[in-house]
């Protein structure tokens, strides 16, 4: 019997633990230094906003993990001995292991603004940046949230559900447009607006003022606008936790390199989720996926491949999700900030400016490339499948129906999509009614 | 440089505040509520004046307060603090509304002389203050099961005016709340009251001889109401003078259990009742609403509940069955048992009053809003079946876009760890749901739809999640 240490008990480590359990017995010890068990990084918010306590972003009940042997451990992992196969613990313990799955995740990225190590300045990532949070911002008058992407407007809707008032300083001249579209991005700017948010573009930080007692009291931006606050949260971006891999001899880039079976340079080493870097990134995918549902596959991935059945990490079409303050936001297959030179589109807002769809096809065929909807749902079924079969964008539009996910009774807007469409496009588009037969061959 | 901005915030940047109008509003629906105990404690106000001022006040307060809070703010999940608030999360506030509540019910069970009922004599005190109204639709004084059914219905209208705002933005749950107050309204409070008016039910002949009761909440079916059967529900529907409406009732009632429930459930699933018109469903979500997160979401809880439900489901068989034996064969005995001391008595005072009513609401600020619906309601428990075997009704899953954040299970009225199937991409069917829909609106990934389709696959687990193309089937 074989022992496989992961580190790290995020959704990538986890998911690897359970798939690699369910065909092997091998003994299984998941390490983690930030929770006794996993839990859900994505609903980190909604602990702050109220809405779930800790208990509720577990998945799993606590007694899961003793129920099918996956031993917890919670300890910090300072160093990794390949040669021994040994972990070297802050503690001054050790643990050895045959093999050794690395999913430390992330940590927030600083670009070393000055006063960026002051306190009440802080990223958002872990349990403990949560806990901090909750103490940084105890009184507060006004916040300042860093870095216009979903980290950013996730915590500017955190401190407003505080009613902290909060200023969000975004680089770039919209919302997170270096992936969003520019009317999808206004879109965003508009709804930030309409919380209250005092949003201000084309701004970059340039400095965090300490008080006497080196707590920020203000931060200067680079057109030299002061200001005042007493909480800075830095979100621009995140990047691998792989420090304390430096001198293992694991290699590492940016992240630990991997290739497509999530194996490192040490044949008994794999890495997962968001700290893996593949050395030749997949498809138009980036090299480092900082994604919950990247972090899953691989998981399910690397799970087999623990289990003594080789299986490359194949993510299918990709998809993504958020939710910007109420405004949810769904994306299938590629849907890049400017459309490609050999691509064409397609683009509805409703006339409440809350709910829209951009289509992208190849212009030489039609075929569809992406789709972004917000503040509509769509099947995930029906756009993987549609990509697979290299469903043109007509066929899309004229079975918009199959896909469309809204609850019962919403209004659907697939007659107005499709009019826009036809006037736009000079085509002759007619409207399918929803049929189940189709969905289900959707599904299987 | 320039000095702070001037003006940093573009709109309000405390929505959340209590401002001047939703004070009014809750000091009207307060003022209401103080009127009701004023007239508990006999404090002498002219009655009609004082019960319109109560019940208005209740209501267009609640109205006022909820229309103002929520639509000050944009629409959309309105969960902020939840789980900080003490009425909510098991705080002081939670314990005395739960112990205050339970109160209640323990009084309006088995002691209603201290509402001030006078079954003989002149009202008293609370109920009393209902008289008139009493009066106003059948000629005669208030019980305290009136005083109970007003104030049911009131609070259904009132939170439910709430709940509508609270979720403007889904279709879904603003039709669901529409007909379960109006279902609530009309169907087990307008129209009984309005028929023992008519001396349809409840009424006394000219020569002062009582003709009985039978229950004219068409929707309230047995087994949930349990005593559908007894001797002398059976004789009041017969009864001469009550038709052809009693005999409707009968008629109705029977259908309702054998045919239209079956066939409802597999159309819609059990919400078309639950969460559509049943009267502790549309209490729950709509009193019950700011407590659906506190129903246990464990494992165990499940285990409890599957014994519980089905156990009580039994309990309301087998006493019906012997009821019904002691009807047609005129005998009180079945197997040397007496009907009404072995099997009505105990499941009247266990479930019909501890249970469904005591526990069932009472419990609301500590164990969630569906606690009898959950684990004890024998038509919930009839119709889970049905709903777990047979029917079209689903909560479909949306391929692979679950992040497991928890806000589905969280928020489930029924304890169903909604998740444990999202994230693994499969649809969640369960006996239980009672497809309020709530899942769907916490969504921040719009993961989950509630619908109506073939029921072929409507459970299969994928073997893999859609959208990792790293394993296939035939692997």
């Amino acid at each position: 019997m074989q022992h496989i240490v992961i580190i790290g008990n995020g959704i990538a480590g986890i998911t690897t633990a359970r798939h690699l359990r369910k065909l092997s017995s091998d003994k299984i010890t998941v390490i983690s230094a930030e929770t006794d068990h996993f839990f859900s990084r994505t609903a980190l918010m909604y602990i702050f906003m109220g809405h779930m306590k800790y208990e509720h972003t577990k998945p799993y009940e606590d007694w899961f993990w003793e129920k099918n042997k996956i031993e917890l451990k919670r300890a910090y992992v300072k160093a990794v001995d390949v040669e021994s196969n040994r972990l070297a613990f802050q503690d001054g313990s050790t643990m050895t292991y045959d093999k050794l799955v690395i999913a430390t995740g992330s940590k927030p990225n600083k670009f070393g603004w000055p006063g960026q190590d002051l306190k009440g300045v802080q990223g958002l990532y872990s349990y403990q940046d949560l806990e901090l949070m909750e103490s940084n911002t105890k009184g507060i008058r006004r916040a300042v949230v860093v870095g216009g992407g979903l980290i950013g407007i996730e915590m500017a809707e955190m401190l407003l559900s505080r009613n902290i008032p909060v200023t969000f300083l975004v680089r770039e001249k919209s919302f997170w447009n270096n992936v969003l579209p520019a009317e999808e991005s206004a879109m965003i700017n508009r709804h930030i607006h309409e919380h209250g948010v005092d949003l201000r573009l084309n701004t970059e930080l340039d400095e965090i003022l300490a008080d006497d007692t080196g707590r920020v009291k203000a931060v200067r931006t680079k057109e030299g606008q002061l200001i005042d606050c007493q909480f800075v949260g830095l979100t621009a971006g995140v990047s691998p936790n792989v420090e304390f891999l430096k001198s293992s001899g694991i290699e590492l880039n940016r992240g630990v390199l991997v290739d497509e079976y999530l194996r490192t340079n040490m044949n008994n080493v794999f890495a997962a989720g968001d700290c893996a870097e593949f050395r030749k990134p997949i498809g138009e995918r980036k090299s480092i996926e900082q994604v919950w549902y990247t972090g899953r596959m691989m998981g399910e991935a690397l799970g087999r491949t623990l289990a003594g059945k080789p299986t490359a990490y194949k993510p299918g079409h990709w998809f993504n999700s958020a939710k910007f303050f109420d405004i949810e936001y769904q994306t299938y297959g590629w849907v890049w900030p400017e459309k490609k030179a050999d691509e064409s589109e397609f683009y509805w807002e409703h006339s409440k400016g809350k709910i829209c769809l951009r289509l992208r096809w190849k212009s030489s065929n039609g075929q569809l490339v992406g789709v972004n909807n917000f503040g509509f749902r769509l099947r995930h079924q029906a756009f993987d499948k549609w990509f697979k079969e290299e469903k043109t964008v007509h066929y899309v539009l004229e079975h918009l129906r199959d896909a469309n996910f809204d609850p019962e009774f919403y209004r659907q807007h697939e007659e107005e999509i499709i009019a826009r469409f036809n006037a736009e496009n000079g085509t002759q588009l007619k409207l399918r009614k929803k049929s189940w037969q189709r969905i289900l061959q959707l599904v299987s | 440089m320039s000095a702070a901005d001037p003006s940093l915030s573009i709109a309000n940047p405390h929505p959340h505040k209590t401002d001047a109008i939703q004070k009014a509003g809750l000091a009207l629906a307060g003022l209401g509520l103080l009127t009701l105990f004023l007239a508990w404690g006999n404090v002498p106000l002219p009655k009609t004046l004082s019960l319109a001022f109560a019940l208005g006040g209740i209501i267009f307060g609640t109205t006022l307060y909820s229309w103002r809070l929520y639509m000050k703010q944009p629409e959309g999940v309105k969960n902020n603090g939840v789980m900080f608030k003490s009425l909510t999360s098991r705080g002081v506030l939670g314990w005395v509304a739960g112990v205050v509540l339970t109160a209640f019910y323990v009084l309006i069970y088995w002691y209603p002389e201290y509402l001030g009922y006078k079954p003989g004599g002149a009202n008293e005190g609370f109920v009393a203050l209902f008289d008139p109204l009493s009066r106003f639709f059948k000629g005669k004084p208030a019980s305290q099961w009136f005083l109970y059914g007003t104030l049911y219905t009131v609070s259904i209208l009132a939170l439910g005016i709430k709940f509508l705002f609270k979720y403007r933005h889904n279709a879904y749950q603003i039709k669901r709340t529409l007909v379960v107050i109006a279902a609530q309204l009309f169907l087990a409070y307008l129209i009984p009251e309005i028929l023992a008016g008519l001396n349809y039910n409840d009424a006394t002949n000219p020569q002062g001889e009582y003709l009985g009761y039978y229950d004219t909440d068409i929707k309230n079916t047995w087994p949930l109401d349990y005593d559908f059967f007894y001797d002398w529900h059976l004789d009041a529907m017969q009864q001469k003078a009550y038709q052809p409406v009693g005999m409707l009732y009968l008629v109705i009632g029977i259908a309702m259990f054998l045919v239209f429930t079956p066939v409802f459930t597999y159309f819609f699933g059990k919400r078309w009742y639950c969460s559509w018109v049943c009267g502790c469903g549309g209490l729950a979500e709509t009193a019950g609403d700011p407590f659906r997160h506190l129903s246990s979401k464990k494992l165990s809880a499940w285990k409890l509940e599957r014994w519980l439900i089905h156990g009580v489901m039994i309990f309301v068989f087998v006493m019906t069955a012997a009821t019904l034996y002691g009807y047609f064969w005129n005998t009180g005995e079945v197997f040397g048992l007496n009907i009404y001391n072995n099997f009505q008595k105990p499941y009247g005072f266990l479930i019909g009053a501890t249970f469904s009513g005591v526990i069932g609401v009472g419990f609301y600020p500590m164990l969630g809003s569906r606690v009898w619906c959950r684990f004890g309601c024998p038509m919930a428990g009839y119709m889970g079946i049905i709903q777990r075997f047979k029917s079209r009704f689903r909560i479909t899953t949306n391929g692979g876009q679950c992040i497991s954040c928890g806000n589905c299970s969280t928020y489930c009225e029924q304890g169903i760890d909604v998740r444990w199937y999202a994230q693994r991409g499969q649809n969640i069917v369960r006996a239980s749901c009672v497809g309020c829909g709530i899942c769907s609106a916490v969504c921040p990934r719009g993961v989950l739809k509630l619908e109506n389709g073939p029921d072929e696959k409507r459970m299969d687990a994928p073997a893999i999640i859609v959208g990792n193309d790293s394993v296939s089937l035939n692997q």
